[in-house]
């Protein structure tokens, strides 16, 4: 029997290693994996690479895994947010590296890399600093920069609803992220508000079919807090 | 320039955005960037079914929710909360950027530092240096929507022209922005630079060119 969900943090953050790759779904606070986030911190890799649309806001999440030294570089489009105080020091004390993305190309990357596509033309930052260094080709007689996709070692993602196969649906806007990191992850963890019977998710509502899900943990929170 | 050599009326925010909001007809798949172009939404009569987009996946976007109706899943890409209007829904972050990155939304409208009178904008960062430079979704939005409007005042605070010869700034895009509206003019770019289309009351062409550092055209 296909068992995908899991009794516990420790089980759902196993076997994470150092360096690796971390797709962080969410945007704002809504959609976001937080409570897997915390669960990465007590795991305790280091050396992360973490890619997310924000780079975390006070000390908490992201900006507590930041502060704690565990994060080596971030891929992001904003690393402005709200209170971003934990990011802009460590950025501005060389501790650590930056990558800034269109929010469209990191979105696409994403997909791609679950697509099996490594690389991809876009019009998206040409003619700007974004496309210094990048192969540029003319294709109908428009201007393209070539992007490289996003593959994650780990995914988390925060779902609605999931059953044991794994099969996900989301909530509003919610969604955001999560299916691209899902399907981009090698290692694809999910945390869940509700769990349902096998059978009971209508198959034409199932937005993430459980192929791209590795792990679930039922974490039923309620509802995002204010930002 | 004294201001007192003149007199003039310049547009108010509100102004600005409802001359937006008029030049949008029904059908449009549109997005509102951050800041005041949000406010265009809420000169569009509801009637007039236009169809605004949030890049975090939603599309159909209704007003504000009242605050004892404020459903808690359901943000734009400025981090507020809003409602979806009959017809509305959603989807993910690579789609909703398809819907950007693959020319589909008829117009987009951006906030800017400046503009070029070749349709270039920069609306990102304001050195090359910047500590944390944080592009968002503006980069796709300009260079992926089918049109690109600005919505920004005319000069900075202290005087200095933001429609330029040539952007100074980090640019956000190249020749994508085909219409401007300031508190002072309403702006075509057209193939031989910007084309004053409308002017605030009571301001003279010279008034005009004199706060706009590249050359400015009139129609016909």
């Amino acid at each position: 029997m296909i068992n995908k969900i899991v009794r516990s943090m420790a089980d759902a953050m196993a076997g994470i290693k150092d360096g690796s790759t971390v797709l962080l779904a969410g945007f704002g606070s809504v959609g976001q994996p937080n409570q897997l986030i915390e669960g990465l911190i007590e795991q305790g890799a280091r050396e992360l690479t973490v890619a997310a649309n924000n780079a975390g806001s006070g000390h908490v999440g992201l900006a507590r895994l930041m502060e704690l030294g565990r994060v080596r570089k971030i891929i992001c489009s904003f690393p402005r947010s709200s209170d971003p105080v934990v990011f802009e020091t460590l950025y501005r004390s060389g501790q650590i590296e930056l990558e800034i993305v269109p929010q469209g190309t990191i979105a696409e990357r994403m997909r791609a890399a679950g697509a099996g596509i490594p690389q991809f033309f876009t019009a998206t930052g040409v003619g700007t600093k974004m496309a210094v260094g990048k192969e540029h080709r003319e294709i109908d007689g428009r201007t393209y920069i070539l992007e490289n996709a996003l593959k994650g070692d780990v995914g988390l993602v925060e779902a609605w609803e999931a059953d044991r196969w794994g099969n996900l649906t989301y909530k509003l806007a919610g969604r955001n992220f999560n299916p691209v990191v899902a399907m981009a992850s090698e290692l694809s963890i999910v945390q869940t508000q509700h769990v349902r019977e096998l059978g009971e998710l209508d198959p034409d509502h199932i937005v993430t079919p459980g192929i791209f899900v590795d792990r679930v943990l039922h974490v039923p929170y309620g509802d995002p807090g204010s930002f | 320039m004294s201001e007192a050599a003149t007199m003039f009326k310049p547009y108010s925010r509100p102004q600005m955005a409802k001359l937006a909001a008029d030049d949008i007809p029904e059908g449009w798949y549109v997005n509102l960037g951050i800041g005041i172009p949000t406010a265009i939404a809420d000169h569009v009569p509801l009637d007039r079914e236009v169809i605004f987009h949030s890049e975090n996946g939603v599309l159909g976007m209704g007003p504000a929710p009242e605050k004892d109706k404020i459903e808690p899943w359901l943000i734009n890409a400025g981090k507020q909360y809003v409602t979806l209007r009959a017809g509305g829904s959603i989807c993910h972050h690579a789609d909703s950027f398809s819907m950007i990155r693959g020319g589909h939304l008829d117009l987009c409208v951006l906030g800017a530092f400046q503009v070029a009178d070749n349709g270039d904008i920069a609306n990102w960062a304001t050195s090359e240096n910047d500590t944390a430079p944080a592009v968002g979704g503006a980069m796709d939005l300009a260079a992926g929507a089918k049109r690109l409007w600005v919505l920004m005042d005319h000069t900075t605070k202290d005087g200095t022209p933001k429609l330029v010869n040539k952007c100074s700034y980090p640019l956000t895009a190249q020749r994508c922005v085909k219409r401007v509206y300031t508190n002072l003019a309403v702006i075509d770019v057209a193939d031989i630079g910007f084309v004053v289309r409308q002017m605030s009351p009571g301001l003279s062409f010279e008034d005009l060119q004199a706060r706009t550092e590249a050359k400015l055209h009139l129609p016909g």
